[in-house]
């Protein structure tokens, strides 16, 4: 390889890597800000603010979604297999919503640690199956599981 | 000497004469694979458990997303040649690959907000992962405007290249995101190290999709490029010749 042409691809090695390395020091340093949400267990260690706009990510524990009679309220728990957060809600929920299924809340964490929830969103897993399937599957695979959110 | 077939390979009407023959191939190679995909994907897959037929968004928006991750490289990569090696050739692919790509990541935008509102609830959220997709477009964008903005090409072509390349970390931050923070987006499907979490059932229309739009993108890229080298060689003898032999 010709100097002068082995030098430009050492130069346009070293810009990728000096603006590589210079990113990954700033996401480094704001990691906190990345993600998109706490999860319980950053409640239950006294990470989370009181009465400031957060949200909560974390699996709906199976049985504990429960309604109002005579309103749209509904409450909760969500779980992330460390720690676990009670959410109150008071309007439509995504059809997506079910007990063993991930779901992102985003709301204030009241003094009594609950978390008032102004909108929930459910996320979804990766996979995908037909119906036939999954219902044919003997354990269901559940995020309660200890999957990954 | 080594490194003579490779800037014989830089000689735009080389590449020109060459490319001309894949054409057709690959064009058919395109319809044939995104036709039985579609009709496979859309019409004969089987319904997803829980997310009903939304779910059938994957067959564009996997496949898009793919490629607006992979076109970059071939940019950035075209453009490191380019600067090292002096390649009007590799320029060319460079600036060719730029509008494709955005337009790919604005398809893979575009499908994950409609297939988000059924699912998640919302159109849009500012995780990493939907993010880093969007800061994905901006640079595509930003290498499609710098390299319009100098009037002198040598200079154009040399600046693109650079805010190209730097752009890159922007890609493994994209494909790690949903595995490093947590996002609102799900992790891949598609695993190369595991099993993927997909049926067989939609994984081998999604396979026939995924390579069909590597056809489509091959063939939108040699076609742009082509269109690119004749407008920069237009006062050279071969470009006179090619054009007065196609009337």
């Amino acid at each position: 390889m010709h100097p002068v042409r082995k030098q430009r691809l050492i130069l346009v090695l070293v810009l990728v890597a000096l603006s590589s390395a210079a990113v990954g020091f700033v996401t480094y340093a704001m990691r906190e800000n990345m993600d998109y949400f706490y999860a319980p267990s950053a409640f239950a260690a006294g990470e989370v603010p009181f009465e400031k706009r957060i949200r909560a990510g974390g699996c709906v524990v199976p049985g504990s979604v429960q309604r109002s009679e005579d309103s749209l309220d509904v409450q909760f728990v969500i779980t992330d297999g460390e720690a676990e957060l009670a959410v109150v809600f008071d309007k439509i929920l995504p059809d997506l919503f079910a007990e063993g299924e991930a779901a992102v809340i985003t709301g204030q964490l009241m003094h009594s640690g609950v978390l008032r929830a102004d909108q929930v969103l459910a996320k979804h897993d990766e996979s995908y199956t037909p119906p036939e399937v999954a219902d044919s599957m003997v354990s269901h695979k559940s995020c309660a599981d200890g999957a990954k959110i | 000497m080594a490194w003579q077939w490779f800037h014989r390979l830089g000689s735009p009407r080389w590449f020109y004469q060459k490319t001309s023959g894949w054409l057709p191939w690959l064009a058919l190679a395109s319809v044939i694979l995104l036709v039985t995909g579609s009709v496979w994907g859309l019409g004969f897959a089987p319904e997803d458990a829980k997310q009903g037929n939304s779910y059938r968004i994957i067959f564009i928006h996997v496949p898009a997303a793919f490629l607006a991750l992979a076109g970059y490289y071939i940019m950035a990569i075209s453009g490191a040649i380019g600067l090292i090696w002096k390649m009007k050739l590799s320029f060319a692919v460079m600036r060719a690959a730029a509008p494709i790509g955005a337009v790919l990541t604005f398809i893979s935008l575009f499908t994950g907000a409609v297939w988000g509102k059924p699912t998640w609830g919302t159109y849009w959220v500012w995780d990493a992962r939907i993010t880093s997709m969007l800061i994905l477009l901006f640079l595509y964008i930003g290498v499609m405007a710098l390299s319009h903005a100098v009037s002198r090409e040598q200079v154009a072509d040399k600046a693109s290249a650079l805010l190209a390349l730097v752009g890159t970390v922007n890609i493994p931050i994209i494909y790690k995101s949903v595995d490093w923070w947590f996002t609102l987006h799900q992790p891949a499907t598609i695993r190369l190290t595991e099993s993927s979490s997909i049926d067989p059932s939609m994984f081998y229309p999604l396979l026939v999709m995924i390579s069909g739009f590597y056809c489509t993108y091959a063939w939108t890229l040699l076609t742009h490029t082509r269109a690119l080298i004749l407008r920069r060689e237009m006062k050279t003898q071969w470009v006179q010749q090619e054009l007065a032999g196609e009337k």
